[in-house]
């Protein structure tokens, strides 16, 4: 898409041209360094604070303090898939490549950050409830949720045409997210759980102290801020891979 | 419609149709269960409703790749994506004929079987019930992951690894109605739950699968 | 009947024509020409309607077009008789009488189409566009496989169609006998380097370069 200067600025201003891949490499390349800056700065401030500077919980001990990876990990866990929910459908309504490729580009982000959240969640556990693993609703919504991921990542890696791969995965994301949802209920229905309630409310009355709450929220924006930074190295990689498959196919075709 | 009902059933039923694979499965799946957990019967009727579920599962989804994979080959699925007949409908007869040549025979199967693992008297109305509903829903999520993966060479594990997260809520209601049929509980909020599951894919997956049949199609 | 103009087509989304434009009347038929890998299955199928157009437009009525691509469509446990007759039911078209004998296949009606040759199966292809009743037929190299008497018979299936306001597009490398036919090579349209411009919503390769 060529930027003319007789478009009118409501136009060119458009949200849709950073969805151009150009435009996105420009914007994204400028943005990186600030987003990987502050997503580690955020990082080490809220863990650090988290970590070293809180007290010992009353009844959890220094357990607790693995809150400050297990609670960010889980919420981008789901984010990233709301995410790619929202990209997804982007592209099938105005066709963005961009956006399908970030949907993609989000996926094994989004795994791993489930990974870590089962995996803190059992070492969290396990002084806790006395056991690594219990098939507690929350956790088995989270490994099914993992599933899910698997599935919509193995489905991108086998079809050949990236167009038809953003398609189905989109697709597939959309009835996934159905579904997701569906088993989240029915989970909850088969069994109730030993899960404590969740750490964050949007309330005012918040569960967990002030003193665990401001390294919480730190810690919660580095792991969005890092999550935004690897999704886009993830998806600057992805263009440059179709942009390389796109300059082949034309010297095929010359 | 009915003519593409009846040429799916013909071609399920007749010779290299497949038809008895999935009973077949269904039956070794249960034999091996106390094979591997043990002859106690105590243990096996209580895990019995579950049991049955899952290989009813499993069974299931060896057959869903030849919902579309057949078609898609011999150039079919090109004539009916031509045909007068909407894709939609196509597909949700397709599902259908897929549900009358494997659910229901394994819905049927199942009480036979619920005798080898001395499944409780109650139970057997309500594994019947549960099947019936619940297969129609397997098999038209099993045709939205069949129409996903048509176009690839080797889609058979990639299917399976689609489809059975797919499965999770139909399962844990279907069995849980099982279970507590079995267990002379009140079955009705599961049952219910099961059948808004059943009803809402059967009205709304067909659309999903065509237009991933549309894309594959291209 | 059918009314294309500045038609670009993309195979696994390489553009690979551009440009295509013709019209065809109730009587006429086409005959697609080019080397292989020039883009006539994948106009056929763009014009057919199971892939999108990367740009122009394809002006034809509803519920007009047969397509008969490469495979037959036919079902190896079914027999011949039962194959025609599903399309001809699901297609509305009449019984399957004409179609049998116009292609030769009364002989073979209750056998299983297992057990026919490959020539014999593109016969029962072929007989399925007559059941269908649409008047534009379109062939993806329907003579391949057939002996020379069988293309005979194809060609007047086709003659008869056209004489009674059908018409018919088919991509074939080899002489048919139908003499009014108008050939379209296919060659000249090949996108240049550079590329074809499509407008707002790039498609395929195309928004990367």
């Amino acid at each position: 898409m060529q930027h003319k200067d007789s478009v009118p600025i409501s136009r060119r201003m458009s949200l849709w041209e950073y969805a151009n891949p150009k435009k996105f490499m420009q914007v994204s390349g400028a943005a990186l360094p600030w987003v990987g800056g502050l997503a580690a700065l955020c990082l080490a401030v809220g863990l650090i604070w988290g970590f070293f500077f809180t007290p010992d919980d009353f009844r959890q001990g220094s357990t607790v303090k693995i809150i400050y990876i297990h609670v960010p990990a889980a919420l981008m866990g789901i984010n990233a898939w709301l995410m790619m929910l929202v990209t997804s459908l982007i592209w099938l309504v105005r066709r963005h490549h961009v956006s399908a490729l970030a949907a993609k580009a989000a996926a094994p982000v989004g795994l791993v950050m489930t990974v870590i959240a089962l995996a803190t969640g059992a070492i969290w556990g396990q002084p806790m409830w006395g056991t690594w693993w219990a098939w507690d609703p929350r956790l088995t919504s989270f490994l099914i949720l993992g599933l899910f991921y698997l599935g919509y990542i193995a489905l991108w890696a086998a079809i050949d045409n990236p167009d038809t791969a953003a398609d189905l995965t989109s697709v597939l994301c959309l009835v996934g997210s159905v579904f997701a949802l569906l088993s989240r209920y029915a989970v909850l229905f088969w069994n109730q759980g030993l899960h404590q309630g969740a750490s964050l409310t949007v309330t005012q009355d918040n569960p967990i102290s002030d003193i665990y709450y401001w390294p919480l929220i730190t810690s919660i924006s580095g792991f969005v801020l890092l999550f935004l930074t690897l999704v886009l190295v993830r998806t600057r990689t992805e263009i440059r891979r179709r942009r390389l498959q796109a300059l082949l196919n034309r010297e095929r075709m010359a | 419609m009915i003519a593409l009902l009846r040429r799916d059933m013909a071609v399920a039923t007749r010779a290299g149709g497949g038809f008895g694979l999935g009973l077949a499965f269904f039956l070794v799946v249960v034999v091996l269960v106390p094979l591997s957990v043990g002859p106690d019967t105590a243990v096996l009727s209580r895990i019995a409703p579950g049991i049955l579920w899952l290989g009813a599962l499993l069974a299931c989804l060896l057959s869903l790749d030849r919902i579309f994979a057949l078609d898609f080959e011999d150039g079919s699925l090109d004539l009916l994506a031509t045909a007068p007949l909407p894709l939609e409908g196509a597909v949700a007869v397709k599902a259908f004929a897929h549900w009358l040549t494997t659910g229901l025979p394994l819905t049927l199967m199942a009480p036979v079987l619920g005798v080898l693992l001395n499944l409780p008297v109650p139970g057997y109305r309500w594994l019947l019930a549960s099947l019936l509903l619940g297969t129609s829903a397997l098999s038209v999520i099993g045709a939205f992951g069949a129409a996903l993966t048509v176009g690839l060479r080797r889609g058979g594990l990639l299917l399976s690894l689609l489809v059975l997260p797919l499965y999770v809520p139909t399962l844990i209601f279907g069995a849980e109605v099982a279970r507590r049929g079995a267990e002379g509980m009140p079955v009705a909020t599961p049952l219910a739950l099961l059948a808004g599951i059943s009803l809402g894919c059967a009205a709304l997956m067909p659309f999903a699968a065509a237009a991933a049949l549309r894309v594959n199609l291209r | 009947m059918l009314n294309v103009s500045g038609l670009a087509v993309a195979r696994g989304g390489v553009c690979v024509l551009s440009g295509v434009g013709f019209t065809l009347a109730p009587g006429q038929a086409l005959i697609l020409r080019g080397p292989n890998g020039v883009g006539k299955t994948t106009l056929l199928r763009t014009l057919a309607g199971l892939q999108p157009p990367l740009a122009g437009s394809v002006a034809c009525g509803e519920d007009v077009i047969a397509y008969a691509g490469h495979a037959d469509g036919v079902k190896p446990t079914l027999t011949v008789t039962e194959n025609l007759t599903f399309w001809a039911q699901v297609f509305g078209g009449g019984g399957i009488g004409a179609a049998m004998a116009a292609f030769d296949l009364d002989g073979l009606a209750d056998r299983a189409a297992q057990n026919l040759s490959a020539g014999q199966k593109r016969r029962l292809g072929l007989a399925r566009m007559m059941v269908t009743g649409r008047p534009l037929w379109m062939f993806d190299e329907p003579t391949v496989s057939l002996d020379a008497a069988s293309v005979g018979l194809f060609e007047t299936a086709v003659r008869v169609h056209l004489a009674g306001g059908g018409a018919a597009i088919m991509a074939t490398h080899i002489d048919l006998g139908l003499t009014d036919a108008r050939v379209l090579d296919l060659s000249p349209f090949r996108p240049q380097p550079g590329g074809v411009r499509t407008g707002n919503a790039p498609t395929g390769d195309e928004a990367f370069l």
